[in-house]
């Protein structure tokens, strides 16, 4: 156990940049650019004479709101928390595909596979601390990095109306920061599961691949997707084309994105219904996002995921700097 | 003590080449040995499936072990430094000794830490900031805290100045080696380790052509400096190798009889390297 916690913290040290300076610094622009946008708006707004609720007049529009109106104004305060975390989750679906794909083949390149070759350490441990650096390491920091961010936008657009007259605390007691920090936190589990085949799949050609990982990784599925494509195979399944597009290419190598499972499962249709019906965020919410679970497509993908990884383990064994 | 290593036909086949042929030997504890042989000729080879890096047919045991099965165990009792620069780039000095602290169970973090006293590494220094020399360095210093039974050194000082290459191997042998530790060495600097090994194996083209202890090595081969007029004579002995300097001869004899050469001129023991260049004669051709 000792040693799969310094096999992790290994991985936390060399790739500190992407786990760590990437969402921070994301975090850090994304805050920047909405008080930039504050700013602008503020002084265009001084210079033309326009009021944002005519300062006054806002605070009174506010004390005369029923709770239907205030509930409104709590979802829209978290939906500019979940913004934050938005454009985090694709920064970090980035950082994780490019981090699974170098993972056992940078140190093939350099030859450092050598040296921790040369340590008591099995090559299932060392898989086993990657899958759990890309899934749980990496996302658990930008979902901390994103709840503060999201938490300092609320206080930067709540410091902002309160320069027209709206009381700070009030306005904020109508969002609901610890909601969203419950169904962030309580995404990863299924971010795991979902991850698992893209993950498996990036991890085996890290691990196979003599040159090239990425190329490789996104080729392979691409052309037989081409392939297949061309001379109508799925046919053969009475499938469409579209089919393995979406569940092979798709699903393997773009699941490393968190969302993906909510947005492409099969609950998909589910979340644009619930959207249109009623637009406060409730599909953000563990009871509706772990209905994924209920998923073949998820339970499919994991069991896929653990052979791809089975292999990867197995070509870290064998491969060595050559 | 039973054999440290007991390899018996051992092959390897790659793509194109045959990089060991059914080889076979052992290596008793205690010893310091070193792997001579041209580039090519499966020295690599030879410690990747010593050291579990690499598969193989034949049979390999290791201090007990099977490195194609038990590599992780293995690694607790063998230490390793391929040639130099395979510290990753990106890891500091601080980072590698905490690491290999935590994960090693035979590593003593004092004895780390003296050793790097006596360089000029700063803790939070990387890899990448360093020459080769004192990649070296941090290396030996992470090896010579770890007491291993096995340690293998596959070209350690390969592109080091004559200092860090000297101090290389003087620290080991005065800081590390003991009855109890066995040290395989590959490098083509041969004259650097002439003086501390105690066997000597040749090979080439995947074959071991010559293992023997450094004694008996004395006592088959003997060099002797013949002058011109009886330089035929000496030749009808069947020399392994003939070469002129000053105007006389010097041959090779492999297991000739001493008293017969001393009749020709003066005889001496031949330097390692003299032997492995007439092995290896024709090895390129």
């Amino acid at each position: 156990m000792k040693t799969f916690y310094w096999l992790v913290k290994r991985e936390f040290w060399e790739h500190r940049g992407g786990f760590f300076w990437a969402p921070i610094i994301t975090g850090g622009v994304f805050l920047l650019l909405n008080i930039m946008g504050i700013i602008t708006a503020e002084v265009l707004g001084a210079s033309h004479g326009i009021h944002f609720g005519a300062s006054s007049g806002l605070h009174s529009v506010m004390t005369d709101m029923d709770a239907g109106d205030m509930s409104k104004v709590g979802f829209a305060l978290d939906i500019a928390m979940y913004s934050a975390m938005a454009l985090l989750t694709v920064v970090l679906g980035f950082v994780v595909f490019f981090y699974c794909l170098g993972a056992l083949y940078d140190d093939r390149r350099d030859r450092s596979i050598l040296f921790w070759k040369s340590l008591p350490i099995s090559d299932t441990s060392t898989v086993l601390s990657k899958i759990v650096s890309a899934t749980v390491l990496a996302p658990v920091i930008a979902v901390i990095v994103g709840i503060v961010v999201g938490m300092l936008q609320l206080l930067i657009l709540a410091i902002t109306l309160s320069f027209h007259g709206v009381n700070v605390w009030h306005l904020l007691l109508m969002a609901h920061p610890f909601r969203i920090m419950v169904n962030l936190i309580g995404y990863i589990p299924l971010y795991v599961l979902w991850a698992l085949p893209s993950v498996g799949w990036l991890l085996l050609c890290s691990a196979w691949a003599r040159n090239k990982p990425f190329l490789w990784a996104v080729a392979l599925p691409v052309a037989t997707g081409l392939v297949i494509s061309w001379f109508g195979l799925m046919g053969l399944f009475n499938l469409p084309t579209t089919w393995f597009w979406k569940n092979v290419v798709q699903r393997g190598l773009f699941s490393t994105f968190p969302g993906t499972g909510s947005l492409f499962g099969t609950n998909g249709e589910s979340i644009a219904h619930n959207v249109a019906d009623n637009p406060n965020m409730d599909f953000m919410d563990l009871t509706n996002t772990y209905q994924l679970l209920a998923s073949p497509n998820l339970w499919i993908g994991v069991v896929i995921g653990c052979g791809l990884l089975a292999g990867a383990i197995w070509f870290r064994r064998w491969r060595d700097d050559s | 003590m039973s054999a440290v290593i007991t390899a018996s036909g051992l092959s390897k086949r790659y793509k194109t080449s045959l990089a060991l042929d059914n080889v076979s030997f052992q290596i008793a504890p205690g010893r310091i040995v070193g792997l001579i042989g041209p580039n090519g000729a499966g020295k690599t080879t030879a410690l990747k499936a010593i050291l579990g890096l690499t598969d193989f047919t034949g049979s390999l045991n290791v201090l007990g072990f099977d490195p194609r099965k038990q590599r992780d165990k293995l690694m607790g009792e063998v230490c390793f430094i391929a040639d130099v620069a395979v510290l990753p780039r990106w890891i500091r000095v601080r980072e590698v000794v905490d690491f290999v602290a935590n994960v090693h169970p035979r590593f003593d973090r004092k004895k780390c830490e003296a050793f790097l006293a006596r360089t000029k590494l700063q803790p939070g220094q990387r890899v990448r900031q360093m020459s080769k020399g004192m990649i070296v360095q941090l290396h030996l210093a992470l090896v010579m805290a770890i007491d291993a039974k096995l340690l293998i050194l596959d070209e350690p000082t390969l592109g080091l100045d004559i200092l860090y290459r000297k101090q290389f191997y003087q620290n080991l042998l005065e800081d590390y080696f003991d009855e109890n530790k066995t040290i395989i060495v590959t490098t083509h600097q041969v004259e650097e380790v002439e003086h501390i090994l105690t066997d000597l194996m040749f090979i080439r083209d995947g074959k071991i052509v010559l293992d023997a202890d450094m004694d008996a090595v004395g006592e088959r081969f003997i060099e002797v400096m013949v002058n011109a007029d009886k330089a035929d004579a000496a030749r009808q002995l069947k020399p392994l190798d003939e070469r002129q300097v000053f105007g006389k001869s010097i041959f090779l004899f492999d297991g000739a009889n001493r008293a017969t050469l001393e009749q020709l001129g003066e005889t001496r023991r031949p330097s390692i390297s003299d032997l492995f260049v007439a092995t290896m004669k024709g090895t390129y051709a």
